[in-house]
């Protein structure tokens, strides 16, 4: 047996294992990071449009702050997430991108004087102080009360993965790539470690560590339409979810987003409509000022998406061989500004669709259409990362519900977690790993290794008539098609027992090909039944969840119900032999947030089934900030009275802003 | 949804997996029917799919932006997820692994490995002795060298150039566009406090900068449009004046 010790184990080499890597790494941890592909390759480097930080350099972010930033994120989750998490990531935000600036992330940079924007589909001059010349500019992205969104043109993600990556290289992280983790080692309540197949060689291998954190990303792959890299398949959830005894959080909560480009499903960034791009109908209408006058084009996202499909219901789609679709019109940038900031965008539209946004008028629209893009729920943790359950699991990004989404993420604010939590888990994560000697009998390794061993032989022995990549495509087209952006109870009970099906099937398959090592089909065969329990828990928390609330929308229970949902959904699968997931439920505090539920600020009024304990939290909040105020306290003060949170290292400390003692 | 019936096309690939004792290196041919706005990566995974689940190739992005699936298309390298279908009117596409790298198993190579290598020989990262207090404003960058630097770090290291370079066939130990473009792209970069000199000392040799032939066949295949040529010229004017 091949085991390979470690302190600390960071499974996913995206940006927010590796920060986590680097801070475990440089408290002299000998931390190893296992990744399925190159770490530079991994699904962080599609991130476009930017990361949410609120700097308040350039003039149309003058003003902005942390308190800013918690409210636009705790509004956008629609009360779901977790309100200490909030406040610690948008602390930490500023910090985590002058660190990257350290690093060399060539971020866009605040120009001195005046230049021509598009707002609400107007030309508009904004002219920045000599000041702020050279320091880190912003763009608008939706939901936010300012520009806050800073970038490096629209590559954002990749050039933050590569100062990441060539960082972990730097402190010599040991980076093993092509490896892929199966299953967790886990005795009674604690981790110790993951047992993990070489996609080269086929070999099993164990690791054995003092801690070990999960960050594979999301599951955007059990959908069939969807912004996110072939790799997003969910394993690292569903291996924690096989333990038995880790939970996952919030899983029917999923985002989609609503500009990928038809058919291919590429994301085209929402800097698009941040710089100023609208959408259009099948008339050339610009329709989304008719339904959120406000917010227009830049509501939230999951608002958007919602109002693109209900204008196409309305018979205002534009069809295609592929089905009708909506036109983003960036056109209007012009083709100076689309060249320098949209660059990528104008190449897959030219690329993968012959169009060039910035030609002038219908030849330049891009067709688009909203598809699953990002994954709220994931692994359940406490706020410094450790698995409730699990003792010595941690999870971080996109992979983890720690829980700083709630119900709807805001566009920007997905790769500035990834850093963010790399670096507030990643000391967490690192201080477990310093106070915990484990020990364990090899016996229970090589148990684990066998155990996984054996399952591949019995995938190869299969005798069956079905097709693994049948079965795959199956459950994509029906959480398409059940579990997608308008969901109600009869589709949602028909997709959990479909998929339940389908799960029993992926043991009456053949896969053709007995080899143990270059084999996709063997690969997909212990694949997807894990991507099918993920399925199952978006799919039954969904149906259970009789609400609609921010992403996930119930056309069947319209208002968003304080009284009895402001909960977080926890799926757990007790049995290996289980063929659904165990629900419980985890009740969020009001009397403890510091911003108790109210109205969202979309759509009609009236669509909330207040909680008694909101307006009661309301008022103290309120009194508490007057009383203090009155007695000349700052808002850091008022802050800590209302809801006090921690964090590691410095990230406490306040953040420099240009003009603000 | 209905369309017109695609034309058939042709997709040869070499198969061949090293670490297989009775596996040789042999083309199999694909025959299926075109789809509109069809791409290697959809056509790959529709044979995976439908007729031969031993086919291995590399895919993640599925985009043009993570640098997975380079490979060589009709004697060309280039990445199969940006390749059309439609703009081979004969039909037939021919696929080999990239050289240059080792080969995992049919399309699949090992790029990872040989990019972490390069990036450790050119010390690929920022050096400063500096300690930032990342709570304090950051330091000011002439918005055009941010922008300059960021031109350099569009790279995705999708071993395009590598596979194109005549001089990487004649030298093993060639560290290739993608590592000389690296260099330039650190000695842009003001956080960097790397003087020329110290360049010199990673790449000053016929394994770096003076080993390029100046075919430029890595700027002809780019898929992200860097200016190779530019910043191997510059960068080799500016190292040979040291000595």
């Amino acid at each position: 047996m091949k085991i390979n010790y470690c302190d600390a184990l960071v499974i996913g080499g995206g940006l927010a294992g590796l920060r986590a890597a680097v801070a475990a790494q440089t408290k002299g941890l000998n931390t190893v990071v296992l990744s399925l592909v190159p770490v530079k390759r991994s699904h962080s480097a599609a991130a476009q449009g930017g990361m949410q930080a609120s700097l308040g350099n350039s003039k149309m972010s003058q003003g902005d702050n942390e308190d800013l930033h918690f409210a636009d994120t705790v509004k956008g989750s629609d009360w779901g997430c977790d309100q200490d998490v909030a406040r610690m990531f948008v602390n930490t935000a500023p910090k985590a991108i002058r660190e990257l600036a350290g690093w060399g992330v060539p971020w866009t940079r605040v120009r001195e004087g005046s230049r021509e924007a598009v707002i609400n589909a107007k030309k508009t001059t904004i002219t920045e102080d000599a000041n702020v010349h050279g320091l880190i500019t912003s763009r608008d992205f939706g939901g936010t009360k300012k520009w806050r969104t800073c970038y490096t043109a629209d590559a954002t993600g990749h050039t933050m993965l590569f100062g990441v990556a060539n960082e972990a290289l730097k402190h010599k992280v040991d980076i093993r790539d092509r490896k892929e983790a199966i299953s967790l080692i886990h005795e009674g309540e604690k981790c110790y470690g993951a047992i993990v197949r070489d996609l080269i060689t086929g070999e099993l291998e164990a690791y054995v560590a003092k801690g070990t954190c999960i960050a594979t990303g999301g599951y955007g792959r059990v959908f069939k339409q969807t912004t996110n890299a072939v790799i997003c398949e969910g394993i690292g959830a569903a291996i924690a979810l096989e333990t038995g005894i880790a939970t996952l959080g919030n899983m029917e909560a999923v985002q989609f987003h609503p500009t990928p480009i038809v058919p291919s499903g590429i994301l085209l960034t929402e800097g698009c409509r941040g710089d100023g791009g609208i959408l259009r109908d099948v008339d050339g209408h610009r329709f989304m000022p008719d339904y959120e006058p406000e917010k227009k084009e830049l509501a939230s996202r999951d608002v958007v998406s919602r109002r693109m499909i209900e204008h196409i219901r309305n018979g205002k789609g534009v069809p295609s061989p592929y089905g009708d679709h909506i036109w983003l019109d960036i056109s209007i940038l012009g083709r100076e500004h689309i060249e320098k900031n949209l660059r990528d965008v104008q190449e897959i539209c030219q690329i993968f669709n012959g169009i060039d946004p910035a030609d002038e008028g219908k030849k330049g629209w891009a067709p688009v259409l909203p598809m699953q893009h990002y994954s709220m729920g994931g692994i359940r943790t406490k706020p410094t990362g450790e698995s409730q359950k699990l003792a010595g699991l941690f999870a971080c990004g996109e992979a983890s519900c720690w829980d700083m989404h709630g119900f709807n993420r805001l566009g920007g604010n997905s790769v500035s977690e990834t850093v963010v939590a790399g670096m507030i888990i990643g000391n967490y994560f690192a201080d477990y790993c310093l106070a915990n000697d484990i020990s364990i009998p090899t016996a229970t390794v090589q148990k684990a290794l066998d155990a996984q061993d054996t399952y591949l032989d019995e995938i190869l022995a299969y005798e069956g008539s079905e097709d693994i990549f049948k079965i795959k495509n199956r459950m994509q087209n029906l959480m398409d098609s059940n579990v997608g952006i308008f969901r109600d109870g009869p589709k949602l009970t028909a997709a959990v027992e479909e998929l339940e099906e389908l799960l029993k099937k992926t043991k009456q398959i053949t896969v053709k090909s007995k080899e143990r090592c270059g084999n996709p089909e063997l690969e997909e065969a212990y694949r997807v039944p894990k991507m099918l329990k993920v399925a199952l828990c978006v799919a039954k928390g969904g149906r259970e969840r009789t609400e609609s609330r921010g992403a996930h929308y119930r056309e069947d229970f319209l208002k968003r119900d304080d009284a009895n949902w402001l909960n977080r959904t926890l799926t757990s699968w007790p049995d290996a032999s289980d063929t659904q997931p165990t629900i419980t439920y985890e009740e969020l505090d009001i009397m403890a947030m510091e911003m108790p539920p109210a109205f969202r600020g979309y759509g009609a009024k009236g669509m909330i089934i207040e909680h008694d304990l909101s307006a009661k939290r309301q008022a103290e909040v309120d009194e508490i900030t007057e009383k203090m105020e009155a007695e000349g306290k700052d808002r850091f003060e008022v802050q800590a009275a209302l809801m006090n949170y921690d964090l590691p290292m410095n990230y406490k400390d306040k953040n420099e802003r240009v003009g603000v003692k | 949804m209905s369309y017109e019936k695609g034309r058939e096309i042709t997709i040869s690939v070499l198969k061949f997996n090293p670490r297989s004792a009775v596996s040789k290196p042999h083309f199999v041919d694909y025959k299926l029917e075109e789809t509109p706005g069809m791409t290697l990566f959809i056509a790959l995974m529709y044979i995976r799919e439908n007729l031969d689940p031993d086919l291995s190739f590399d895919f993640v992005c599925r985009a043009g932006i993570c640098g997975s699936c380079g490979m060589v298309v009709n004697g060309k390298p280039a990445l199969g997820c940006r390749t059309l279908i439609a703009n081979y009117p004969e039909g037939k596409l021919e696929l080999m692994p990239m050289p240059a790298f080792e080969l995992i198993k049919d399309l699949s190579i090992n790029t990872g490995k040989w990019m972490d290598d390069m990036s450790v020989r050119v010390e690929s990262w920022i050096h400063t002795n500096e300690v930032v207090d990342i709570a304090k404003l950051e330091e000011k960058v002439d918005p055009d060298i941010a922008d300059e630097t960021f031109e350099l770090d569009r790279c995705i290291e999708c071993g395009i150039c590598v596979a194109s370079c005549g001089t990487k066939l004649m030298r093993p130990d060639f560290v290739g566009p993608v590592g000389l473009n690296r260099v330039a792209r650190f000695e842009i970069d003001p956080h960097d406090n790397r003087t020329a000199e110290d360049f010199y000392e990673l790449v000053g040799d016929d394994d770096g900068i003076f080993g390029c032939m100046s075919l430029l066949a890595c700027e002809d295949h780019c898929p992200k449009h860097l200016p190779l040529q530019n910043k191997i010229a510059y960068l080799r004017r500016k190292l040979v004046a040291l000595r």
